[in-house]
């Protein structure tokens, strides 16, 4: 095979010019359910073959399986679970389960309500009276960060640096050798490594003081029936919660926002009607989700799926956005309806890996939208479409500028 | 109010243990039991339940109790 | 009902009678208010109250967090019906189309579904059944007396037959601290629904949490005192133990005594039905205003080599009431086969154990992934060289997989091994107690996601 001059589809998704509505190239894409790439990787963009997918135990997580390892690979490092199979992964997704969720700590979350409704109400004290806002700056992001930055024990005066961290580990996330500089892939690893000394040393600090509340305190004594994890572990699962709580989070409530800003209507019935806000968030996680794609999974024997035998070591990425919005399992996806039944997104992902946060996740964004739509003025949105990340894997705003109140 | 969860879809991914925990509890790693008339307090946290699940495996009752036939015989 | 006239004649008033209001019966009402059907709709039960949900009665119900009554199950949307409760139907006139009932009342129907499920086997003698402290668990009020029974701290509980609800029942003893013997006449628990492999671990389990376990005995005698108190069990071997809760939990008896001389196949095994639910007459031929579903029906499935099967899962009464109220109020051309693999779940001991397909129509079974010793992996069943079932404990996420194998027809034991598999893991035989189903025939497969879409094609075979 010869490089084609014009680009493929997927090219073209990743294409920062398609940031602001990649959806059209999605339908394109799933006229090919799995295709092959030039470069023998797979792209998967149907709702029914990525689920299969994610069900498929040859289907591998770990990119140490690839035929060719890529910059994706932490090759040194101890992975996180993201990055693993069974059963390293079920022990360690349970050991940290232990401490955040159910059958071990199963009231975590709802205990945290009071938490999250008064961080959410002082970031709005702090929006009254000022007509023009940055959403992603002044609410979306410092609220997910605060939140998980408790959780995890990270001091509150030590945010404004992983902010900077995260920002390059997650720049790095889909890395292209052929299009991307090389600096890119390395800030990344820059960053992961001072990311993972830092919290190391929190680590460090807990050890021999059982009893601390947060869960790095509860990972660094916990002898569970599982055992306790090492250190590199520790560091790997803290560095995964840090990152996969910080990005996400915020996209779906800025995604909220602007989506709700598009459709007046419904910003309106959300005021007078709080419990709207759950279908909605649901709906959220469908239309606009924060995770695009899987960028990295592995074929570790060989998979047929839709009548395509992806051979062994093949890269393959999960179109999840395109998933759900494929018509053959949702009706109208290209419609906004928040009063949607059976929906059964894509948003967080399935099988094994479902995201570990997405309760919390799910309560953040409720909360946080609930109480925008009560108490901003009369918000309306300065540029439609506003500017974007750079990345297509997580997508969305990098800044959502409202205005509120009587404007000029 | 009534919920059903039809434990053939479940697959134990634990969102409405976490959501409304007082109604939903995991059983070990996996399985699920729960409270299939939860007081109408918990509401809130029981809708929640029910739109996170991944499966969608939970049913809540449509009618809230309207439509039930007589609890005695007919005569 | 042969042109398009009379079908919708019959939607807008036609007279439907479902006899069995249970899951079954009541979901198949529903949907039949969902297709659009508009007119009369008894509901005929032999229970009194609203339908209610039986699988908590083995789990949330005895360990006594969830008070029997409070199991009513919940609406998909309003079915406004006649119900007639309290009274068993005692006869089906196919000649002029009424369902007579215990007392007297006789109703007249156009179509009539069949949802009579089935009812615990009783202790064979009936004065020893008849002793305070022996149970069956079919019904809540079953479930209400055992609950109290297990509250008041007995000194000991045996249960008869280590079955899904046997078991189940003996993890709850255990969780709350009762001593438990457990009789099962198989040389292990489950061991006739999943297997010698799978009933090994399940014994395991069992003695892990204190269990007394005995397999391969059979009990001969309760025996009460003079207050009509039970108070010990006699064994075949000899031995008694002092006990004074019973639970026989030997199994189902299909509720089709009241068909007797209908002129319907249905006998213990239920009643003989097509994929589209319609029942058959005793010649075997299909009727088309009678029909059947959940636990009372026996359906043939193509996947099975067209074999009849029985289930007693929850979400087949599920399926099968859909797709036969889909059927009742469609034309030929429009019907729906049942094509649905079958699926299980069981808590027991902590672990969540399901399956998928019919592990009892396999000859050879192999651990895919995780760990036995773990009590965390899943097994394929394979007949003929292809996968007919899957068993997980704890790994219920990948069982979807294990569907589309069964439904493909494709080959065991699965060829590629998956990241998690045991490095020792090999095929072993199957090995049920009681004769096992063993035929030749031709392997299909299965296409189609929704009940609309859903059909047969026939496949080649695997060796
Ligand atoms: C204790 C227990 C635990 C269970 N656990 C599980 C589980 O974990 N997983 C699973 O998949 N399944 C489980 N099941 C099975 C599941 O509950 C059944 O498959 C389901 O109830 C079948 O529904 P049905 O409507 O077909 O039959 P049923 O629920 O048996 O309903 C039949 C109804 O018809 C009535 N009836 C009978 N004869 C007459 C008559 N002549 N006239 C009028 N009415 C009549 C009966 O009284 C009853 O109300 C369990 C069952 C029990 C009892
Ligand atoms: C709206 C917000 C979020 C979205 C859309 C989201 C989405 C996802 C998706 C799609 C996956 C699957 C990845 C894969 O299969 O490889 C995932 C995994 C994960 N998420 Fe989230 N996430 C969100 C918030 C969070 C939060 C708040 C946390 C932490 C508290 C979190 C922690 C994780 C972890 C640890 C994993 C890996 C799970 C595993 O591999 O078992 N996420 N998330
Ligand atoms: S959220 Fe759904 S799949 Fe998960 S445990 Fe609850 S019912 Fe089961």
């Amino acid at each position: 095979m010869t490089t084609t001059e014009t680009p493929s589809t997927l090219q073209r998704i990743l294409d920062y010019s398609s940031r602001a509505d990649p959806y059209p190239l999605y339908a394109e894409l799933r006229r090919t359910p799995v295709a092959r790439q030039e470069d023998g990787s797979y792209v998967v963009s149907t709702y029914r073959e990525i689920t299969d997918l994610l069900h498929n135990p040859h289907l591998s997580s770990d990119t140490r399986n690839l035929s060719h390892p890529t910059a994706g690979a932490e090759e040194q490092a101890t992975p996180a679970f993201i990055n693993l199979d069974p059963p390293a992964h079920d022990r360690l997704r349970r050991m940290t389960m232990r401490h955040f969720g159910p059958p071990h700590t199963p009231g975590l979350v709802t205990g945290m309500e009071d938490d999250l409704t008064g961080i959410v109400g002082s970031l709005i004290d702090d929006l009254a009276g000022k007509e023009q806002i940055d959403l992603v700056d002044d609410f979306a992001y410092p609220f997910p960060v605060t939140v998980i930055c408790r959780l995890l024990g990270v001091p509150h005066e030590d945010e404004p640096r992983f902010h900077l961290w995260v920002d390059d580990v997650v720049n790095a996330i889909d890395y292209n050798p052929k299009t991307d500089p090389k600096e890119k892939l390395e800030k990344g690893i820059q960053a992961r490594n001072e990311l993972r000394r830092y919290l190391g040393g929190l680590v460090d600090q807990r050890h021999g003081r059982p009893g601390g509340e947060d869960l790095l305190a509860r990972l660094a004594n916990d002898d569970g029936p599982d055992g306790r994890m090492t250190d590199e572990e520790i560091v790997a699962t803290a560095n995964l919660l840090l990152i996969a709580g910080h990005e996400t989070t915020v996209n779906l409530i800025t995604n909220g926002m602007l989506t709700l800003l598009r459709h007046p209507q419904v910003l309106q019935r959300l005021r007078h009607e709080p419990d709207l806000v759950v279908p909605l968030t649901e709906e959220l996680l469908r239309y606009e989700p924060p995770v695009h794609i899987i960028p990295w999974r592995a074929a570790y024997s060989d998979i047929t799926v839709a009548d395509t035998v992806i051979p062994k070591s093949s890269r393959i990425m999960l179109m999840l956005a395109s998933g759900s919005r494929d018509p053959n399992r949702f009706h109208e996806p290209d419609r906004f309806d928040p009063d949607r039944r059976d929906n059964q997104h894509l948003g967080f992902g399935s099988g094994i890996h479902l995201c570990f946060g997405g309760p919390l996740a799910r309560r953040e964004t409720q909360i946080a939208l609930t109480e925008l739509a009560r108490r901003l003025d009369r918000p309306r949105l300065v540029a439609d479409p506003p500017p974007y990340r750079r990345s297509p894997v997580l997508r969305g705003p990098v800044h959502l500028h409202i205005e509120q109140g009587d404007g000029y | 109010m009534r919920v059903v969860v039809d434990l053939s879809r479940c697959q134990g991914y634990a969102q409405c243990a976490f959501l409304a925990p007082d109604v939903f509890r995991m059983h070990g790693e996996e399985a699920l039991m729960y409270d299939p008339n939860p007081d109408d307090a918990r509401r809130d946290q029981v809708l929640r339940a029910a739109a996170a699940c991944p499966v969608q495996a939970i049913l809540v009752d449509q009618l809230e109790g309207r439509d039930a036939p007589a609890e005695a015989s007919p005569s | 009902m042969t042109s398009a006239d009379n079908l919708q004649a019959f939607k807008r008033e036609g007279r439907i009678v479902v006899v069995g209001a249970s899951l079954a019966g009541l979901r198949a009402a529903e949907a039949l208010r969902e297709e659009g059907f508009t007119g009369s709709l008894t509901m005929i039960g032999d229970e009194l109250g609203e339908p209610y949900d039986r699988p908590p009665l083995s789990k949330q119900v005895l360990t006594g967090w969830v008070p029997a009554e409070n199991t009513k199950l919940p609406r998909r949307r309003e079915v406004d019906a006649e119900w007639l409760l309290g009274v068993p139907a005692s006869g089906l006139d196919l000649a002029t189309n009424h369902v007579r009932l215990a007392d007297g009342r006789e109703v007249p129907f156009d179509r009539v579904l069949i949802s009579t499920g089935v009812r615990g086997r009783p202790w064979f003698v009936e004065s020893e059944a008849a002793l305070d402290g022996v149970f069956v668990v079919r019904t809540r009020e079953h479930a209400a007396g055992l609950q109290r029974a297990l509250a008041a701290g007995p000194s000991r509980v045996l249960v008869i037959g280590a079955g899904f609800t046997g078991s189940e029942i003996a993890s709850i003893c255990r969780e709350r601290d009762i001593p438990v013997t457990v009789a099962e006449l198989a040389p292990a628990p489950l061991v006739g629904a999943l297997g010698a492999m799978i009933g090994e671990v399940a014994a395991d389990m069992q003695r892990a949490h204190g269990v007394d376990l005995r397999c391969g005995v059979k009990v001969t005698r309760l025996e009460g005192d003079a207050q009509g108190r039970l108070r010990r069990a006699h064994f075949d071997d000899g031995s008694t133990i002092d006990t004074d809760v019973a639970v026989v939990a030997l199994g189902g008896v299909r509720n089709t005594d009241w068909l007797q001389g209908s002129g319907l196949a249905a006998g213990v095994w239920g009643i003989a039905c097509d994929t589209g639910c319609r029942a058959l007459d005793l010649n075997g031929l299909v009727t088309d205003d009678v029909f059947a579903a959940g636990d009372v029906a026996r359906c043939p499935n193509p996947i099975y080599e067209y074999r009849l099967i029985s289930l007693e899962h929850w979400a087949n009464a599920v399926e099968q009431a859909e797709v036969a109220a889909h059927n009742m109020v469609s034309g030929q051309a429009d019907r729906w086969p049942h094509l649905s693999i079958p699926r299980f779940w069981s808590i027991q001991f902590g672990v969540n154990i399901k399956s998928v397909g019919v592990p009892t129509f396999a000859d050879e079974v192999v651990v895919t992934q995780g760990s036995v010793p773990d009590h965390r992996f899943v097994a394929a069943y394979g007949y003929r060289g292809r996968v007919t079932a899957a068993v997980s404990f704890n790994n219920a996420k990948w069982l979807d997989h294990y569907q589309a194998l069964i439904e493909t027809a494709a080959p065991s034991p699965p060829p590629c091994p998956a990241p998690d598999q045991p490095a020792d893991a090999k095929p072993v035989p199957v090995d049920f107690p009681g004769p096992t189903l063993l035929a030749q025939g031709a392997t299909v497969v299965v296409t189609g996601h929704d009940p609309s879409e859903r059909r047969v094609t026939a496949a080649y075979q695997h060796r």
